[in-house]
């Protein structure tokens, strides 16, 4: 692969695909650099779709900024297909064939669907991930649905879920754990989070799941839980997750399932023999990898941040010539949510933590950083209404400093271990 | 304009606030919104904000047209 590349094809025109596009051009690639996107719309942000685009505030159209000298050929509309790897070749929709010496894979996910078709179908019932789902569920939302349903315990249910309080829509939200939003943040922030919900008027509803939907004359009215209860209601977004884009590659000889592309520490794809496939890499939700910060497991990390990254990486990577250039992906997981007013951030990993000392700040007062630990290790940290005190942390997490990774300062005396 | 926060970075610091109040806004303590699409006469409030962020989090570049299927 020591041979410079006169063309790059990035498949996947979002975030991690527009950012490595843009990190190969101040790398000072001048090649012919082709973008290809299944959506019509030029690369746009994701994270406002679920709060501020669907609430009216400023402009909807979050089309990400691009430099003027970028000069990309987007392929819009038009996904591709299959790729061929012995011919070097991506084939597109409409039938046509981009050859590349390398090529970018950044196709991310999609919303899973409802998995009852039929009610999929209803009118009132929708899914949110792009730019066409949130102008359709914002304008029902301004259209003041008499009572919005979420399913779902993550953060977008969340966010929805406040977006539907700040317009004073009434909201239910189910969520199939016992503890909201714990996968990430544990239960104690989970918790808390739950609390606020409740106390902005939202209907949580925990250990709940749906039975099925009720309709007339195709428009949803009411959801049947399991245990029975009547809910009524016009409105309904399903946050249950996503699937990965990988369906394209079959065929390819790539190792992509289910569970995403799988890559090695350089964001270069494998096939399925375990080798890596020649000039291919790749970035963003699609892409799992050995996680350094996750003792090496094949993770995805379905983040705005490690879109970035990894893009970044990649880019730098497909230029590097030779695999003795390359850098590693060693992004330190990170993410923020809003809803309620309050500023979510994490970095690390909370998955298995087992411990959590709150460092900064009170869960009295809703404002705080909180460190957790696994087995005397500092693996996360979060912040709710701190941020400026979490980078502070990030050493800490990247060391896997001792838990937890400040005892006895002047300003901190007594720091209490509890459970997360 | 599009414009962009990386608000991974961002600590409210509110400096873009007061560069362009009309297309930042805080809601609660921190959690920043911003107009992702002002503009053209917004440019010169939108570069000092781009300025002014002590994190540097914010990207802003001057609209170009894209259309589907068409280069550049």
């Amino acid at each position: 692969m020591t041979v410079r590349p006169e063309r790059i094809v990035v498949v996947g025109a979002s975030l991690a695909g527009l950012t490595a596009a843009h990190a190969l051009r101040e790398r000072g690639f001048a090649g012919a650099l082709t973008l290809v996107g299944d959506e019509p719309h030029a690369p746009y942000d994701r994270p406002p779709l679920s709060k501020q685009v669907l609430r009216g505030l400023f402009s909807t159209d979050t089309t990400l900024p691009r430099h003027p000298d970028l000069a990309a050929d987007f392929r819009l509309g038009t996904p591709a297909t299959r790729l061929d790897l012995d011919a070097r070749r991506v084939e597109l929709g409409d039938g046509s064939r981009l050859p590349y010496d390398r090529l970018l894979i950044a196709t991310g996910t999609r919303a899973r669907p409802w998995p009852d078709r039929e009610e999929a179908a209803l009118a009132g019932v929708f899914t949110l991930r792009g730019r066409d789902d949130a102008q359709r569920l914002g304008a029902q939302l301004q259209a003041k649905p008499r009572r919005v349903v979420l399913v779902g315990g993550g953060f977008i249910g969340f966010e929805v879920a406040s977006t539907c309080r700040d317009l004073d829509i009434p909201v239910t939200l189910l969520v199939r754990d016992a503890v909201p939003l714990a996968a990430a943040l544990g239960p104690r922030l989970g918790g808390l989070i739950g609390e606020v919900a409740r106390e902005k008027g939202v209907d949580l509803r925990l250990g709940a799941e749906i039975e099925r939907m009720e309709a007339e004359a195709g428009r949803l009215t009411a959801v049947v839980l399991k245990d029975g209860e009547r809910i009524e209601a016009d409105c309904l977004v399903a946050a249950i997750g996503t699937l990965r884009n990988v369906e394209w590659l079959d065929g390819s000889e790539l190792d992509a399932d289910a569970k995403g592309l799988r890559c090695d520490g350089y964001c270069r794809a494998l096939r399925a023999d375990g080798g890596v496939a020649e000039g291919v890499f790749a970035a963003g939700d699609v892409a799992r990898w050995p996680n350094p910060h996750d003792d090496g497991a094949l993770v995805a990390v379905e983040h705005w941040g490690n879109a970035r990254a990894q893009a970044a990486i990649a880019a730098a990577n497909m230029l590097a010539g030779d695999a003795s250039a390359m850098r590693r992906h060693d992004h330190l997981p990170d993410f923020w949510s809003q809803q309620f007013g309050l500023t979510i951030k994490l970095v690390g990993l909370t998955e298995g933590a087992d411990a959590l000392a709150v460092v900064h700040g009170s869960l009295e007062e809703r404002r705080l950083v909180a460190a957790f630990g696994k087995a005397g290790r500092t693996v996360a940290a979060a912040a709710i209404d701190s941020a400026r005190w979490l980078p502070a942390y990030k050493a800490a997490i990247r060391e896997r400093a001792p838990f937890p990774p400040i005892e006895g300062a002047v300003d901190q005396p007594r720091i209490r271990v509890q459970e997360p | 304009m599009k414009v962009v926060v990386d608000l991974n970075r961002c600590q409210a610091y509110a400096q873009c606030i007061y560069a362009a109040p009309d297309h930042f806004a805080l809601h609660g303590k921190e959690a920043l919104v911003y107009d992702p699409s002002p503009g053209e006469a917004a440019r010169g409030a939108i570069e000092r904000a781009v300025h002014a962020c002590p994190v540097r989090a914010i990207t802003a570049y001057p609209d170009t047209d894209t259309k589907v299927g068409e280069t550049r």
